[in-house]
């Protein structure tokens, strides 16, 4: 029933609630400032402690990889936007203009790795995945890669 | 992290107290640390006690993999002990469980 109402959203364009866009330099050090931000701008949603912790998982992974790999060596511009829809839905965008992915469905495989010598795991997308309810990935080699997450958040009391 | 990680040496067992939040921009100074220790004290065992961390994404998993990987060089070990809540889900989809790292008993908690 939920997964049916959430299909006729997305097909009717649900109306967004609220927006926020920002965007940072490629810096290690943003990868925290990242996550904290989406997780303040998701918490007017009342997410739960363990929704709150998928969603800043969910964006440390998208945004170290633009920082890892779409800007490998150089710094770059990363943009994050986030929209909240009826239904409690967020909708994360993590965009970079980076190097981008030759074979996407390749790189979203558990254990994928370019870079096994600076101890990546080869579970980011993997994580992506299983912490929130859809993944997709937009890429060109030379251009860039647009990450978008979905999230819906459990009904809060006021809702129903 | 800003501070060192707090570290004890029991003669065998080296155990590093992690703390605050592990991603990519501080897992670097972890391992640069830990791995100095370790050639330095050349431990038996190493015990990662992540009682203090508050959030980790797939790097502390890459983290935990490159220590296992020098502890087996050296013949020696590595646990990852005292896992908050909050991490078990990162833990359990990254596979240490396979490589014995992690704590025992660590699974039967899940539920609690
Ligand atoms: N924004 C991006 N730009 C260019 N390449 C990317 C980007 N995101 C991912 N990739 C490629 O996809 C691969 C898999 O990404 P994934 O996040 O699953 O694993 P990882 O980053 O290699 O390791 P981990 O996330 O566990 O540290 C990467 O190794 C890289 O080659
Ligand atoms: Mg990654």
């Amino acid at each position: 029933m939920a997964a049916l109402m959430f299909l006729k959203g997305v097909m009717k364009k649900m109306k967004v609630l609220n927006e926020m866009s920002m965007s940072f330099e490629s810096r290690s050090a943003n990868e925290s400032f990242a996550r904290t931000a989406v997780a303040a701008f998701a918490s007017q949603l009342d997410p739960t402690v363990g929704e709150l912790n998928e969603i800043r998982t969910a964006v440390s992974e998208a945004v170290t990889n633009c920082v890892v790999h779409a800007y490998r060596d150089t710094i770059g511009s990363i943009s994050v936007n986030a929209k909240i829809t009826e239904g409690n839905t967020l909708t994360i965008k993590i965009r970079d203009k980076g190097c981008g992915i030759e074979d996407v469905s390749r790189a979203m495989e558990p254990l994928y790795t370019t870079a096994p010598e600076e101890e990546r795991a080869g579970l980011g997308f993997a994580v992506m995945q299983s912490f929130t309810d859809k993944l997709s990935v937009r890429s060109k080699p030379g251009r860039g890669t647009t990450v978008t997450l979905v999230k819906r958040l459990s009904p809060r009391l006021s809702d129903v | 992290m800003l501070l060192k990680p707090k570290t004890k040496f029991d003669g065998k067992v080296l155990t590093v107290y992690l703390s605050g939040d592990i991603d990519h921009h501080s897992a670097r100074k972890i391992r640069e640390y830990t791995d100095a220790l370790i050639g330095e004290m050349k431990p038996v065992m190493l015990l990662l006690d992540f009682s203090a961390v508050t959030f980790m994404d797939s790097s502390g998993v890459g983290l935990i993999m490159g220590r296992y990987r020098i502890m087996k060089l050296y013949g020696g070990s590595v646990r990852a002990v005292s896992i908050p809540p909050a991490l078990r889900k990162m833990m359990e989809l990254s596979g240490l469980g396979c490589l014995d790292v992690l704590e025992r008993g660590y699974e039967k908690n899940e539920s609690a």
